[in-house]
């Protein structure tokens, strides 16, 4: 077992080192391309897009969508791995948290890109009316936000107050800031209790604004008329969604940051076979809700359902809606249903399938209905009886996915990505940088 | 009339403002009607006129009792926009029997509301219910339901619904997300993807103008919802909307539910006879929207649904200028 001075030096955070550094610059330069497009955008309005009055929303719909189920993950994993008092998850919270508080903040981004006016965004409240789904996604996001941020933040405040002794001497000025954050943190019983106390408390609100937030989300699309959306089956769908794209998030981004940290010794196969489990477990309930959602309204096919499933079963949507069924959510659960296929290196694959199917998935629910709407489609230009996103719309929705790299990134640089001193608690290690209890 | 007298007390106030006005009403039995008035005082003057009632019926009633109704001066009413005008409900009746597709009413549509986009607001479907049965022309506007899911979903109280019926759009309000043009069933609304142009293409007079919910597209902004407006700015000065005047067949009526009455231009009739003797009916019923646009099916019809088919353009509904 390691000692505890050699545990601090694993986890504090550190610079990357040049791919670290490739990656940022990388990043940064799809950020500026979808800034320069946005701005033009913004100029020239959503005519640059390729969104016309059938397919009146497209991919910055369907990302924000996205982004939203995958800030799932801060429910799926971390309150409810906490609430059920599953100890395996101490070194993967951390990451689940950043996550979270990446993809709601871009979750937010997303959806003011896709307002044709942002210098109207005042008026959501100036003038909010409370029976619009949209306001109630006004109220949640931020909300969840916030929570999320706290969620973080709390269990961050011993590892804060290690990582400003440990900083003291080699880099006077971010040991300053780390101990400023501490809260003045000294590891009291009363600090720790009320801490404890706190997480628990942020743990239940995040669950709960979790479920909430999939919810306002399925609403926006269930609360019209549309053939496709018009669904009760809907809110829970998207929650089970949700699921499984946070969970999927959570391998992906944990494999990498192991890898880039040089985690092995703390995210063992162990934590692999564990989540693959629970990825198992989302993609089931998930799979069951797309039954309820696809196969049973086939068998009484009202003619506009019909027509709807005929477009995703065999028609123009066909290789993408079985491309992301098939092997986006079948395939995945087979292969995770082996022990193999728990080991890291096929969870990474797996994971990385996972997000991606989840992306398409949401393009897969919103495009093809917006393009069935009840009354035919006459009397508008031929192309836009269909819709592929324009050189605009990748460029934006591509930056708002680098930006979320980034905010992960970035957080993974200046927090230590696996919680310091309850990894060391279960470990039972006391060292220098922590006060020893009386 | 008690009622319509008492809610507009604030603007009779004054009594020779009131007379006044009463002699600008025009119309040949309004201007007689207006005489009477002006030799208005408290005692009876033992001339009486005949009045037609609601129901039909002819009354004798003394010329000094005789007081204008409110309606009748609507034109010059201050009423509050998202209000609507006082003691209206506009509907509108389609008979499809009369369409040939002539696109008369489009064209006039795209023109008064000075339509640049690609996207009419009013569109005639080529229409078909099933394989054996006839095939039809079916002119669509907003269908101003008294439920309107467009109304239901927008955030900011864009678009709303006024007491006379209509659902308009507050282009200086609109936020440009979209969510009513998911929630209308009716795909009736169009969006301003990007600057209308107006000024280029139409030589319109931009600036000359205020964007108002009362006259849809004048002018249009770029990020913001567009449609039928069931053009408030004739009705309020008697006049009937583009659509119903440009109709070489008479296909358009239009008028006032509580007055019972509809008109085409030529001939005037009563809705609810006209809905029970020709069976009317309203898009997608089902949903419970409760649209005020009425159908009347297209049974007994005096022209070829081909006819129609030279003016058919499956991609255009605006026509681009020169």
């Amino acid at each position: 077992m390691k000692n505890y001075d050699d545990m601090v030096d694993d986890l504090a955070p550190r610079k990357y080192g040049k791919i670290g550094a490739a990656w940022i610059i990388f990043l940064i330069l799809i950020i500026i391309l979808g800034v320069i497009a946005y701005i033009d955008q913004l100029i020239k309005g959503q005519v640059v897009t390729n969104m016309r009055d059938y397919a009146l929303w497209g991919i910055y719909i369907s990302n924000f969508v996205f982004f939203v189920a995958t800030s799932f993950v801060g429910s799926a994993t971390v309150a409810f791995l906490r609430l059920t008092r599953k100890a395996w998850r101490t070194p993967l919270v951390r990451i689940a948290e950043i996550i979270t508080v990446a993809c709601i903040t871009m979750a937010g981004i997303t959806i003011m890109i896709d307002m044709a006016r942002p210098d109207r965004l005042l008026n959501l409240i100036i003038h909010a009316r409370l029976q619009s789904p949209i306001t109630w996604d006004v109220i949640i996001i931020p909300t969840f936000l916030v929570i999320s941020l706290l969620l973080l933040y709390f269990p961050l405040l011993p590892d804060f107050a290690i990582l400003q002794k440990y900083f003291e001497v080699t880099k006077p000025k971010l040991s300053k800031w780390y101990g400023r954050l501490s809260l003045k943190w000294t590891g009291s019983d009363a600090q720790r209790a009320l801490q404890a106390k706190s997480i628990r408390v942020v743990a239940a609100l995040i669950f709960l604004a979790g479920i909430l937030l999939q919810t306002v989300d399925a609403w926006l699309f269930s609360t019209t008329y549309r053939t496709g959306w018009d669904s009760t089956n809907f809110a829970p769908y998207f929650i089970s969604g949700a699921f499984v794209a946070g969970v999927g998030a959570l391998i992906t981004v944990i494999y990498v940051v192991r890898w880039a940290r040089k985690l092995e010794d703390y995210i063992t196969d162990y934590h692999f076979d564990k989540m693959g489990k629970l990825l198992v477990l989302a993609c089931l309930i998930y799979i069951y809700f797309n039954v309820n959602e696809y196969l049973i309204p086939a068998i009484t096919a009202k003619k506009a359902e019909d027509a709807h499933l005929t477009t995703l079963f065999t028609g123009q949507y066909a290789p993408l809606f079985w491309l992301v069924t098939v092997v986006g959510l079948v395939l995945p659960t087979v292969v995770l249903l082996f022990k193999e296929g728990r080991k890291p290196l096929p969870m990474f694959l797996v994971g990385s399938i996972v997000v991606i199917a989840s992306w398409w998935k949401r393009y897969i629910i919103i495009t093809p209905t917006l393009l069935e709407p009840i009354l035919p489609i006459q009397g508008v230009p031929e192309s836009w009886h269909s819709y592929f996103p324009s050189v605009h719309e990748w460029a934006i929705t591509l930056a708002t996915l680098a930006m979320a790299l980034l905010i992960i990134t970035v957080l993974i640089r200046y927090l230590p990505a696996i919680p310091i001193q309850r990894t060391a608690e279960e470990q039972s290690i006391v060292g220098t940088f922590q006060e020893a209890k009386p | 009339m008690a009622a319509n007298s008492k809610k507009s007390r604030r603007g009779f106030l004054d009594k020779g403002l009131k007379i006044g006005l009463a002699g600008l009403v025009g119309g040949i039995g309004l201007s007689k009607l207006s005489s009477k008035l002006n030799a208005k005082s408290e005692s009876p003057s033992g001339d009486t006129m005949e009045l037609m009632t609601t129901d039909g019926s002819l009354i004798q009633v003394d010329s000094s009792e005789v007081v204008e109704v409110v309606s009748s001066h609507d034109h010059q009413m201050d009423y509050d926009v998202r209000e609507g005008i006082p003691n209206r409900k506009f509907v509108m009746v389609v008979d499809l029997a009369k369409c040939k597709n002539a696109l008369s009413c489009q064209r006039a549509c795209n023109k008064a509301h000075y339509i640049t986009g690609e996207n009419a607001w009013l569109k005639v479907y080529q229409m078909q219910e099933s394989e054996d049965t006839a095939p039809y022309w079916m002119p669509t506007t907003c269908q101003h339901c008294d439920r309107p899911a467009c109304v239901t979903v927008c955030p900011v109280d864009a678009t709303f619904k006024r007491k006379d019926g209509l659902v308009l759009i507050d282009n200086e309000r609109c936020i440009g997300c979209r969510f009513c043009m998911a929630a209308c069933p009716y795909s009736t609304r169009v969006f301003n993807w990007g600057e209308p142009g107006q000024e280029i293409t139409l030589n319109m007079d931009v600036l000359g103008h205020e964007p108002t919910p009362e006259h849809a597209g004048m002018p249009s902004l770029k990020g913001t919802v567009d449609k039928c407006d069931f053009c408030p700015h004739m009705v309020k000065n008697g006049e009937l909307p583009h659509c119903v005047t440009a109709c070489p067949n008479g296909v358009f009526y239009f008028g006032d539910k509580y007055e019972d009455t509809v008109t085409n231009g030529e001939e005037t009739v009563r809705l609810s006879g006209l809905l029970k003797e020709k069976s009317g009916y309203r898009l997608l019923e089902g949903l419970g929207t409760e649209p005020s646009v009425y159908y009347l099916p297209p049974v007994d019809r005096l022209v070829e649904f081909e006819d129609g088919m030279e003016n058919f353009m499956e991609f255009q509904s605006v026509e681009k200028p020169e």
